[in-house]
């Protein structure tokens, strides 16, 4: 993939008065890159979409799309797309006259205009619907059309806001599939905005979370669920459990603390680690703790005992309380060693990696 | 994958049994709309078929002969004078439903677009003009308009003209305007409702297609808000062909409709046949002439796509 800048975003900030729906923010987006705004509801998302779109302006800050700075040109001057969380569909044009609807003026010739909407409808497996009239469409085929719709004008960057959240949760998994494989054979930059974090890392390049309209962290998938950078993100990423620590020692690769329940630990040191002081957080994720069914003992465990079980057919949630830790640890197994069938009360072994305890800010 | 998969059946609600027809939904719907349905179909529907009854009768001195004749349609149809009333009425009819709807638009446009928080307030202004009767409206365009009115002192003083015109008033021009500014209010309500209902998302999916202002209007806003369009031309198309107080006020020798003239067949000239004729007539045309207009104007917005 060629490192080329699609998309610089330079400290922007948008304000309605005194209210800051994006606060800051900065953000370089690959070419080909699929990359995903991800966060809570409410905290700037869409509005960062609508303005690389030109259809806000930042209040302060600036935006360029492929090298060129994007002040003053309006949204129908922009080589960006957008596929609307509502789809909008015109409701009086038919399948084939939506997808149609931005190359009209390109005046491309009845030949070749039908040429592309064809190939763009058969790319989202719509093939053959173009006379469908706009309202008899469900809500999987007005997803495909929106997309359709956008791809057919070939942008340099693909902008989707939200646009599975209103399907349904199979159709939602497969429509991920697609979505990500249809970015690949296309090879434009995506960028997607959601609030589901299981979609953004099973999806994208790249992703950013953001909280109140502050850009938290920026990292690949792997790295932001792994060693997310505070307890807000790696609460947000799924489940974690949080154990307080002393810093005891530290250099830039590692550093060793005191922690209740998990004794002295040495870690990795994740590059954006910046500790308020000598306490820190450290973070372990439910399923990096395997229950240990041997007798052998193993050197990184801890001992506690089971107080609640939760049955998810594949796996099974447990709460192990564990002395000296204020909190249960939260455990998540897979049943094949038999963990659903742990009684309430028995007394088991975690093993963990010590390299899977995150060390994070407050 | 298939599409056809993702395609789900609508819930339909069981039909009900012809048994239980009593107790069912359309029973209760028929229940609700029997008595307006009932006096509309007495005050409305009754009257106009004693007219075309009478249509097809003919006046003898005082009483009416019920054998049937298409005289009066003969004359309606082929008599000048009636022709050119009907015309003028016709031509009248259309050019205020078109201007006023004209003029509408771009109100209602305003109130729903930039009108902010304070669209009920400007809905409120436009209607404050009808607080006073039609009748002391028309005067007032008398007033305006006359030849020793406020638009010919206006003129004078001015300079831009040396004495009062008599051409302002009393003409088929101080007809249409006079219904214009009796009918806008009437327009703009439908075209705004319509105007509310435009998803403003759709205008941006528009712009970020690549239309600008002007083109994103005419292909999404205008095609849109048709219905409120449609709603507006009739709503004031179909009463202004018959109306006749404004034509009596304003209209003066030239500024006569039809309406005029089936007044006096029901009236002076005492022969109900040939106003029941003419009225039929009159019915007959606005519905062709509402019919080609609204498909005229359905396939102009049609060309925007
Ligand atoms: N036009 C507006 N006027 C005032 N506040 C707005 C406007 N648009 C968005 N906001 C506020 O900005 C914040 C961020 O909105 P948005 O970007 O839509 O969030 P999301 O991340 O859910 O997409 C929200 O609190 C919202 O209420
Ligand atoms: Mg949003």
């Amino acid at each position: 993939m060629p490192e080329r800048t699609m998309i610089q975003i330079d400290d922007v900030t948008k304000s309605y008065g005194d209210f800051h729906a994006l606060d800051h923010a900065t953000l370089t987006i690959k070419e080909g890159e699929f990359f995903s705004l991800l966060g809570p509801s409410g905290c700037g998302k869409t509005t960062l979409l609508r303005m690389i779109a030109g259809l806000d302006q930042p209040t302060s800050g600036s935006i360029s799309i492929d090298g060129q700075p994007m002040d003053g040109i309006p949204a129908n001057a922009r080589p960006t797309n957008m596929v609307f969380q509502s789809y909008a569909i015109f409701p009086h044009l038919k399948v084939g006259e939506n997808v149609a609807y931005g190359l009209k003026r390109l005046k491309l010739g009845a030949v070749e205009e039908k040429r592309r909407v064809t190939e763009a409808l058969e790319m989202v497996s719509l093939a053959g619907l173009d006379n469908r009239g706009a309202t008899e469409l469900s809500g999987g085929q007005r997803q495909r059309v929106a997309l359709a719709r956008a791809l057919v004008m070939r942008p340099k960057v693909l902008l989707l806001d939200e646009p599975l959240s209103a399907l349904d949760k199979k159709l939602r998994e497969q429509m991920q599939v697609e979505l990500r494989r249809l970015q690949q054979a296309v090879g434009i930059t995506f960028i997607l905005v959601t609030h589901d974090q299981y979609e953004a890392l099973a999806m994208s390049d790249r992703i950013a979370v953001m909280f109140g309209g502050r850009i938290a962290q920026i990292a690949s998938p792997k790295e932001i669920y792994q060693r997310p950078v505070n307890r807000q993100v790696a609460d947000f990423l799924g489940g974690m459990n949080f154990v307080k620590a002393e810093i005891v020692e530290e250099n830039g690769q590692s550093i060793t603390v005191d922690t209740q329940g998990f004794g002295r630990v040495k870690t990795e040191r994740p590059p954006a680690f910046a500790p308020a002081g000598r306490s820190a957080t450290l973070g372990i994720r439910p399923e990096r703790l395997r229950v240990r069914w041997d007798d052998a003992t193993a050197k990184h465990e801890v001992k506690g005992t089971v107080i609640e079980r939760h049955y998810f057919g594949e796996i099974t949630h447990l709460l192990v309380e564990i002395p000296g830790m204020e909190k249960p640890l939260s455990v998540t197994e897979t049943n094949d060693f038999g963990a659903d069938d742990l009684p309430l009360g028995a007394t088991i072994r975690l093993g963990y990696d010590p390299d899977a305890l995150v060390a994070m800010a407050e | 994958m298939t599409a056809a998969l993702e395609g789900t059946t609508p819930y339909r609600a069981p039909r009900a049994a012809p048994a239980s027809f009593l107790k069912s939904e359309e029973a209760k719907g028929y229940t609700l709309i029997a008595p307006p349905f009932l006096y509309a179909l007495a005050l409305l529907g009754l009257p106009i078929v004693v007219v075309i009854a009478h249509s097809f009768w003919s006046q003898t001195y005082l009483t009416v002969d019920t054998t049937l004749t298409l005289d009066n349609y003969r004359q309606a149809l082929f008599e000048p004078i009636y022709q050119d009333l009907l015309l003028r009425s016709l031509f009248i009819s259309l050019t205020v439903s078109v201007t006023t709807v004209c003029l509408a638009y771009p109100v209602a446009y305003f109130i729903s677009f930039h009108g902010g928080r304070h669209k009920g307030l400007w809905l409120f202004v436009i209607t404050i003009p009808f607080w006073t009767s039609y009748l002391l409206r028309v005067m007032s365009w008398k007033v305006i308009l006359g030849y020793s009115g406020v638009l010919n002192s206006a003129l004078m003083g001015l300079g831009i003209t040396d004495e009062p015109s008599s051409a302002l008033l009393y003409n088929s021009t101080a007809v249409l305007i006079t219904l214009t500014h009796a009918w806008v209010a009437f327009a703009i309500l439908p075209i705004f409702v319509s105007l509310e209902k435009v998803d403003r998302t759709l205008i941006e999916a528009a712009t970020d297609l690549g239309d600008g202002p002007v083109r994103s209007f005419l292909r999404v806003t205008l095609p849109l808000s048709l219905p409120g369009v449609i709603a507006a031309l009739l709503i004031v198309m179909i009463p202004t062909v018959g109306d006749y107080v404004t034509p009596k006020m304003v209209g003066g020798t030239d500024g006569v409709m039809i309406a005029n003239a089936i007044q006096a067949q029901f009236g002076r000239a005492m022969n109900k046949p040939l106003g029941a004729a003419l009225s039929v007539t009159t019915m007959l045309a606005v519905t062709a002439m509402a019919f080609v207009s609204v498909m005229s104007l359905r396939a102009l917005v049609r060309a925007f796509r």
